[in-house]
């Protein structure tokens, strides 16, 4: 059933009762050709990708909750491309403008709102590298501005200008960056997945990977084994755990980034804002709740969930930013699980096992590679090649001496 | 007139009137009454708008569960939106808005949505707005963004003030009601430390509100002795006004405490919310029970209210919320409060019981309709009769509010915040809290101990437990004797059929019975799927009333258990905590700590103007007189070093003292290049990597005896270092003898330097200090004229000959005065960090703005300086990896424009001339750029690929974002002195 | 874990006053070791749910190297010792 405003009205009428579900709920066949663990977001784009721009069929994702049940659903909604480093900006960027075309694709509204991103800065030094970033994203062709306090002080007067510990002295602007509703990338991807005849199973979780001859020919799950031709990894958060599966040696670590949404308020923030001298960034989403979180919590964790200390933090930091917003409350918190790297930067790459690939590593920044993670993933799976902008984002990058580190922060991701 | 303040009765004071005003209207209300009982005793019933539909919205309940009665309190930055009527204290001057309508609460545009709500079902936005693509940003979003949120925050500076605390205890009982009063008293009268905290601004919870006798005394006045009991006893703490809402790990939970929220005119001393952090030996979850509503046509009707909040306004408030209530019940509570209502003289219209057989007994002469239920509401914005079918007939009876009672839904939030499941109870048709191990329990109500016997006593038995669990013996107690209880029973009834209108589940959201089937038909099914589809459960109540009657409508509608579906994730905050409260007094200034040199005060008397570096307040430049600009003042700065002498107060720097007969080995392992043999009296730049072969920080150490090092960091990484050789000593080398130890603020330390260097320095020091007794790199401790000790080394930034002063930091500014006096004669200025940054710029010296953490060492120049010979240091093996050794990466080169009057700014890029801007072209960036007084044009450091093979090319520095493109000529990047002819002379 | 630790040294003291480094599991290698030993070191991790031992500084106290053990998933604290007695322990 394609959506439009026709197909609501002509609902609307009849007592909205013809509905049809957005996807099957299939049993797992004995065999496909392609399996993808993890149905969230990067799983439901690469099937998406597979079938549809590589014609590829007999495809499965295989999810152990409920659809869209990992980060996809937990984020902070952010979707940007101001990276710095080669290695990351043309993939973000490639990323960016599948956003731009996503809804229509998949006839689906994910609300994707480009509402702008301003990254504050504080002092020379991080100007000096927020001209860099800026540069960095103008040679890949995307726009950006280097905003002076002046203009900030018009644009968002909000701000704390006159008590800052750490002046604001500038930002950078990407206009084209903003947000979308998580879930409905999630709930659009598999939607259109299921309509090119990929099987989404839900409930259904991976227990084991099994090879033969050093070629991974299956997979157990709590719903029976299913065979597999190629089998590809999209379950951030919980790579290594499966990851150790199939013996694969991992630079991941799991930690735990909390969120945090407030009560709903008229619209009031109209720009994705970040915090220079911390982590703290926030937007308002469309039903007015206030979006935001900081940094991780630090240390190793698979639980979705943080400690007071780092929310006490993350708010004292939103206070120092935005003062007016102490009198605004905070609904609830929640956390999500991430595949740190060594990084700080994703993997999409060939695995030692021939016919197993990895995407993985996704950090506090996989919402907004979601569609080019998809992309790239169905790439290397259809074509075993690397998409030309993932071609950084190598497994091997750590041996080899090619990090792709955004912070300079080193081997440690919890600096990152 | 409907609703009304009973002539007697209630626990307000009706000696103390409060005057409060709500959308402009003055009313009146009692000492003790909630905003909500206020404008109740007011008839006040239209109190809100929903969201979607902007329906109108009545009270529902009498607590912190309220989806509907959202108000904002106080006025521009003092104004708090959202707030709860039903949990907001009532004082005197109190003045309350409505929201999220325009452009009144009684006549709301937004209401036409309520007609176009076929279209409007669950997930509708997901269908549509499509086309075109930018309609999006520029039509629909727009109005979907207005119509929706509710209050409107004002986003001015807070004016009121916060503070947090630490509180620790043997037991932390949540609630004080039956159970967490006997959980109290028993823990308190065994001498354990017990914190009693309850949200309500009086303490007692249900008990407030109960009309039974407990042994033999009014349920109120029972609470009231057993709280002055608790008052009596020293290792009891009361906590009304505090809300916990957050239980996190090692049992440490998050309460905030209105201090003076309830007050019209906050006293500047205390804070108005403080934050607790509650350390919990053992803690007691006694929160009591929600009443379930019931899912009827026309249920969202100002008017239907909880059965349970009506019999709470009438007892502890004496506010009837109506003259004439039908009551629609599955259970015994609406008998309970239809008899309570009818001692308070209100009419019982009917009482519409959805079960067939029924052992209550209703109050004489009131009707009951057994086996059927409420379809329809009548009414605009206020209901004025409720539609009742049984047996396939309908009656209309008329009524001016409808009580509704569902059964009961422990709260249970707390203990499930900690990722254990809520628990289905087949018995009891509810979820209950999980088995969360013994430092959280869960007594009475909460744990589905409905009955207040049986709270009383659960919460005695449980606190007898801890008791004993924690070492204390506790006193024998017989459990308290409740007269005239009634069985709180009821039989599940998820939704009401045969509904004629709408049925909602969420009242805030607008969700209906509908939408949940629309989710479920579309493969929505999953509770946590049709949460997010038809956003039941996220309003501002966070699905307290709605979570459970989404499940069992979930699991009826699919002919399966509630315990096949289960509930939502619950998580902080148990209800909304605001930002001030969390963030205390870190905020504005605040927000971090301020470290000032010892010299701060020195700088400042020299006309420093500073600036932040790290936590730090450094002198930026020293303004002279007639100075407008900081270019000004730091090219005179620039140029009297140069030509004359400069002093610049370094202490900033990192400090820390290296101890121990292993010292030497320890550094030689810690640094990439060699320092086994560094002889005492002399300094050595060092250079750190990461173990992965990145620098990490640079700086000199001094070898000042044969077992004593003292090593410099820069700024930004003095804290790091410092932890990472304690990591590395204690951790990788514990068998190395060797102690470390920050004296950053122990010494104040300056650089002097500048071709007059000398003559100042030896004025000062009795020491000979000539280039022969003390050339470049010495380092040692030295007497200066007057007697004091201090550290002097022969090291420079600015590539001048210097000194580096370092002194006791509280003999700091005498030493600082004493050098600018004896300088007066040869030129001497204070110089700040923006000219110390031309100076080493000028000199080609690295900072971090080339040491971001992706160069090595040989990047920027530093190869040789890498030992070969050693066996081992940090970062040694991993910097021979392939990439970090190959012949395309960038180095660091100097760059000055082809054009002598051109600028560059650093983080501008690099590109062949005539290349296309690409991210595949890009060469590189520039790390550092100034205009240099010295050479009288621009200069910069950068790293461009293969750099140090380019000298002499000319490259494009490209500034797309200044919209600048310079020509510049690669060149070494030491562009002063780069035979060191006047570091050594 | 994560809202208090008990330092063998201070007590038991707020999160807030530690650092964190990460995987106390990792031995830094010999020199001679592989390059696949070493960069094993620096860069695999074997991130288990469950059990794990993790470096933390008590930075604001007695500024030792801590080897917490504790599980990754209920964050409970099964002990903390003294890492550069681990490390001694392990012949380091």
């Amino acid at each position: 059933m394609r959506y439009s405003a026709f197909s609501i009205v002509k609902n609307a009428l009849t007592g909205n009762v013809s509905w049809k579900p957005a996807w099957r709920q299939p049993e797992p066949k004995p065999f496909y050709d392609i399996i993808i663990v993890g149905g969230g977001g990067h799983g439901l784009a690469t099937a998406y990708y597979l079938a549809k721009e590589f014609g590829l069929k007999n495809i499965a994702v295989l999810e152990k909750g409920y659809l869209g049940s990992g980060n996809v659903g937990r984020n902070t909604t952010i979707v940007r491309s101001n990276y710095m480093l080669p290695g990351n900006e043309p993939f973000y960027e490639f990323s960016m403008k599948l956003w731009e075309g996503m809804e229509r694709e998949l006839n689906y509204n994910a609300m994707l709102s480009q509402r702008g991103i301003i990254s504050l800065f504080h002092n020379d030094g991080q100007r000096d590298a927020y001209i860099r970033r800026g540069n960095a994203m103008w040679m890949e062709g995307v726009p950006a501005e280097l905003l002076d306090r002046a203009t900030l002080m018009k644009m968002l007067p909000f701000l704390n200008f006159d008590h800052a510990r750490f002046p604001i002295i500038g930002g950078l602007l990407q206009k084209r960056a903003g947000t979308a509703r998580h879930d409905a990338v999630a709930w659009g991807y598999a939607r259109a997945a299921d309509r090119f005849g990929v099987d989404l199973i839900q409930n259904c979780e991976v227990t084991g990977i099994r090879r033969d001859n050093g070629v991974v020919t299956g997979v157990e799950t709590s719903r029976g084994f299913i065979g597999c031709g190629k089998l590809g990894l999209a379950a951030a958060g919980n790579t290594s755990r499966v990851g150790q599966m199939a013996d694969l040696k991992l630079p991941i670590e799991s930690h735990v980034l909390q969120a945090f949404v407030t009560e709903g308020l008229k619209p009031a923030i109209n720009h994705v804002i970040t915090y220079g001298a911390g982590h703290f960034y926030i937007s308002q989403s469309d039903k007015g709740g206030l979006v935001f979180g900081a940094e991780i919590d630090g240390y190793n964790s698979y639980a979705q969930r943080g400690n007071l200390a780092t929310v006490e933090h993350v708010m004292e930091e939103g206070v120092t930013m935005i003062p007016g917003l102490s009198r605004v409350r905070v609904l609830r918190s929640w956390g999500g699980v991430m595949d740190m790297s060594m990084d700080g930067s994703p993997i999409i790459s060939h695995t030692p096992i021939d016919n197993l690939y990895l995407n993985c590593g996704w950090c506090y920044g996989g919402f907004k590679a979601t569609p080019a993670s998809g992309f790239c993933f169905a790439h290397l799976i259809a074509k075993n090649e690397t998409h030309p902008v993932a071609r950084f984002l190598r497994l091997d990058r750590f041996e080899r001496g090619y990090p792709i580190d955004e912070q300079g922060a080193g081997p440690q991701p919890n600096l990152h | 007139m409907t609703a009304y303040r009973l002539a007697s009765g209630g626990l307000v004071d009706r000696n103390a009137p409060l005057d409060f005003r709500f959308d402009g209207r003055n009313l009146a209300g009692f000492s003790g009454d909630t905003l909500a009982s206020a404008l109740l005793a007011s008839d006040q019933l239209l109190v809100g708008r929903s969201f979607k539909y902007h329906r109108p919205r009545g009270i529902v309940t009498a607590g912190p569960s309220e989806p509907n009665a959202l108000v904002t309190i106080g006025k521009g930055a003092n104004s708090d939106p959202n707030t709860k009527a039903t949990v907001a204290e009532l004082y005197s001057g109190l003045d309350a808005r409505s929201q999220n309508r325009f452009p009144s609460l009684k006549y709301d545009v937004g209401a036409v949505n309520g007609l176009l709500s076929p279209f409007l079902g669950a997930g509708f936005y997901y269908k549509t707005f499509m086309w075109p693509a930018a309609f999006w940003e520029k039509v629909y979003e727009p109005i979907i963004r207005k119509a929706a949120g509710l209050g409107r925050a004002v986003l001015e500076r807070d004016p009121q003030s916060y503070e947090k605390c630490w509180a620790h205890c043997d037991l932390l009982v949540v609630g004080s009601g039956p159970a967490g009063l006997m959980a109290a008293l028993t823990a308190g009268r065994a001498g354990l430390r017990v914190i009693l905290a309850d949200e309500d601004f009086r303490l007692g919870g249900s008990l407030l509100g109960e009309t039974v006798r407990i042994d033999g005394v009014y349920a109120p006045d029972f609470a009231e002795t057993a709280l002055s009991e608790l008052r009596s006893l020293p290792n009891v703490t009361m906590m009304p006004r505090t809300t916990v809402f957050g239980w996190y790990d090692d049992n440490v939970f998050g309460a905030v405490e209105r201090v003076q929220k309830h007050v019209a005119l906050p006293q500047a001393k205390l804070p108005v919310e403080r934050l607790w952090r509650i350390v919990a030996k053992r803690a007691l979850l006694a929160s009591g029970a929600e009443e379930r509503p019931l899912v009827f046509g026309g249920n969202d009707k100002p008017g239907v209210m909880m059965v349970g909040a009506m019999r709470t306004y009438a007892n502890r408030f004496g506010v009837a919320a109506g003259k004439s209530v039908a009551i629609f019940t599955n259970g015994s509570a609406g008998y309970r409060t239809a008899a309570d209502l009818v001692a308070h003289g209100v009419d019982i219209a009917a009482i519409i019981d959805s079960r067939a057989d029924v052992s209550e007994v209703a109050p004489d002469g009131v009707r009951v309709i057994r086996s059927a239920s409420v379809i329809d509401t009548k009414g605009r914005q206020r209901v004025s009769g409720a539609v009742v079918e049984r047996s396939g007939f309908e009656q209309t009876i008329a009524c001016d509010a409808i009580g509704m009672s569902g059964g009961w839904n422990p709260v249970i939030h707390l203990a499930c915040q900690r990722g254990a499941k809520a628990v289905w109870s087949e018995d009891l048709k509810t979820f209950l809290a999980p088995d969360v191990g013994n430092g959280l329990v869960v007594a009475g109500a909460a744990a589905g101990r409905y009955s207040l016997a049986g709270c009383l006593q659960d919460g005695a038995d449980k606190a007898a437990m801890i008791v004993a669990d924690l070492g204390f013996s506790a006193s024998a107690h017989t459990a308290p004797v409740v007269d005239g209880e009634i069985d709180p029973s009821f039989t599940a009834l998820w939704y009401s059929p045969g509904a004629k209108a709408k049925a909602f589940v969420d009242f805030q959201n607008d969700v209906h019975v509908k939408d949940i089937g629309l989710a479920l038909r579309e493969g929505f099914g999953h509770v946590e799927h049709a949460k997010r589809y038809t956003t039941n459960g996220m309003a501002t109540d966070q699905g307290k009333l709605s979570g459970i009657n989404a499940t069992g409508l979930l699991a009826a509608m699919q002919g399966i258990s509630p315990a096949d579906v289960g509930t939502t994730t619950f998580r902080p905050f148990y209800t909304p905590v605001a930002f001030g409260a969390m963030a205390g007094t870190s905020r504005d200034e605040h927000a971090a700590p301020v470290r000032k040199s010892p010299l701060h005060g020195w700088a400042q008397r020299n006309g420093a103007v500073f600036v932040d570096s790290g936590l730090w307040y450094r002198p930026a430049y020293f303004t002279q007189h007639g100075e407008k600009t900081w270019r000004e003042s730091a090219d005179r700065e620039v140029l009297n070093i140069r030509e004359n002498v400069g002093l610049c107060d370094v202490s900033t720097l990192g400090k820390i003292e290296i101890f121990g007969p292993d010292a030497a080995e320890f550094l030689n392992r810690l640094y990439c290049n060699p320092f086994l043999k560094l002889p005492v009296g002399k300094a050595r730049y060092g250079l750190m990597l990461r173990e992965d072969g990145m620098v990490y920080d640079d700086g000199t150490t001094s070898r000042l005896s044969p077992e004593h090092f003292v090593m410099t960091t820069t700024t930004a990484l003095a804290v790091g270092v410092m932890s990472h050789m304690e990591y590395c000593a204690q951790v990788h080398w514990p068998d190395l003898k060797v102690r470390f130890c920050s004296s950053t603020d122990q010494w104040a330390q300056m650089a002097i330097a500048g071709p007059k260097a000398r003559l100042v320095m030896q004025a000062l020091v009795e020491d000979d200090v000539s280039d022969a007794a003390f050339p470049f790199l010495a380092a040692g401790i030295v007497t200066l004229k007057g007697g004091v000790k201090a550290r002097l080394f022969r090291i420079s930034f600015s590539g001048e000959l210097a000194y580096e002063l370092a002194v006791p930091a509280g003999l700091g500014d005498a030493v600082a005065d004493a050098i600018m006096e004896e300088g007066r004669a040869h030129g001497i200025c204070a110089y700040g960090v923006e000219a110390l940054n031309v100076l080493r710029i000028e000199k080609g010296h690295v900072t971090h703005a080339e040491f971001d953490g992706r160069v090595t060492p040989d990047d920027a120049g530093f190869g040789r300086m890498v030992s070969a010979q050693k066996p081992d240091f940090i970062g040694k093996r991993l910097s021979t990896r392939y990439g970090l050794t190959a012949a395309d990466r960038m180095q660091m080169v100097g760059l000055k424009p082809v054009e002598a009057d051109q600028h560059i700014r650093a983080g501008a890029h690099l590109l062949r001339e005539g290349a296309k801007p690409s991210t595949l072209n890009d060469q590189g960036y520039v790390s550092s750029a100034c205009f240099s007084p010295t050479l009288g044009h621009a200069i910069a450091l950068a790293f461009l690929k293969s750099g140090r093979e380019r000298y002499g090319e000319r490259i494009v520095v490209w500034d797309k974002l200044a919209g600048a493109e310079v020509v510049a000529e690669v060149c070494n990047p030491v562009f002063v002195d780069p035979g060191n002819a006047k570091l050594n002379s | 874990m994560a809202s208090l630790i008990h330092c063998p040294h201070c007590g038991i003291r707020p999160k807030e006053e530690f650092s964190i480094r990460g995987d106390a599991s990792l031995v830094r290698p010999d020199p001679a070791a592989s390059d696949e030993a070493w960069n094993d070191y620096v860069h695999i991790r074997s991130n288990p749910r469950g059990r794990y031992h993790e470096h933390w500084q008590h930075g604001a106290g007695c500024r030792r190297w801590l080897v917490v053990e504790r599980d990754t998933f209920t964050h409970e604290v099964f002990s903390v010792t003294d890492a550069a007695s681990v490390a001694r322990k392990a012949g380091r």
